[in-house]
């Protein structure tokens, strides 16, 4: 049982969006984004999990600079009722 | 805009970019929803705010019930005001029975940027596109 416990979270990970073998980068700062629309609920979906958490860095890539726009723009967007504070399956 | 902006601080009255969302209850009628929306109208022009766009997203369906209720009427106002004005614009949504949720926000130059290349429709297709790239 305590076996099964401990695989879980890993595989999480293994699905995560950004290939694990590729070097991350941030797309913010690849693209030239200087802007982050809190009202766009697709955009600030690719940040968030399926329970409508914010994800790590480690796993999106994000600059740090760019990560506290994130965090501010999907809270706004949770305000406003564009996103969920909580869901089940958003994706 | 930029240009604008300079030009404006040279005279007494700064103005700062600000954004505003406002969610209106569901219940209202098409005139009382115009009733509501024209009075926040003019409580920016009488302040010696400008206008710069407005946008009315129509009856949307809630990310939550909000109130008891699972949609509402967003509108959309961006404007140039005193810094003052805000208290006293926010003041007058929490005292309207009317609005369900406001968010306002203040827009740096980016921001502002940003919206007036939306609203030029760039981005329906170009940064979309682009963004959708960088997420693979």
């Amino acid at each position: 049982m305590k076996k099964k416990a401990n695989a879980t979270p890993a595989m999480v990970f293994n699905t995560m969006p950004e290939a694990p073998q590729k070097k991350k980068f941030c797309r913010f700062k690849k693209n030239g984004i200087k802007y982050l629309d809190y009202k766009d609920a697709n955009f600030l979906l690719k940040f968030v999990n399926d329970q409508g958490k914010v994800l790590p860095r480690r796993l999106t890539g994000t600059s740090l600079k760019y990560q506290r726009k994130v965090a501010q723009a999907i809270k706004r967007a949770r305000h406003i009722a564009v996103l969920p504070f909580t869901g089940d399956s958003l994706k | 805009m930029a240009t604008k902006t300079k030009s404006k601080t040279t005279e007494t009255v700064v103005l700062k970019d600000y954004e505003s969302v406002i969610i209106f209850t569901p219940v209202l009628s098409e005139e009382q929803l115009k009733d509501a929306v024209s009075k926040y109208r003019k409580m920016i022009t009488d302040d010696g705010g400008e206008l710069v766009h407005e946008e009315n997203w129509g009856l949307t369906k809630l990310a939550y019930p909000i109130q008891k209720k699972s949609t509402g009427f967003y509108h959309l106002f961006e404007y140039r005001s005193k810094p003052d004005f805000i208290s006293k614009f926010e003041l007058a949504f929490r005292r309207d029975e009317r609005i369900m949720r406001y968010l306002t926000v203040s827009l740096d130059k980016h921001a502002v940027i940003y919206n007036q290349r939306k609203r030029n429709g760039e981005f329906n297709q170009g940064k979309k596109d682009q963004k959708q790239e960088g997420a693979k």
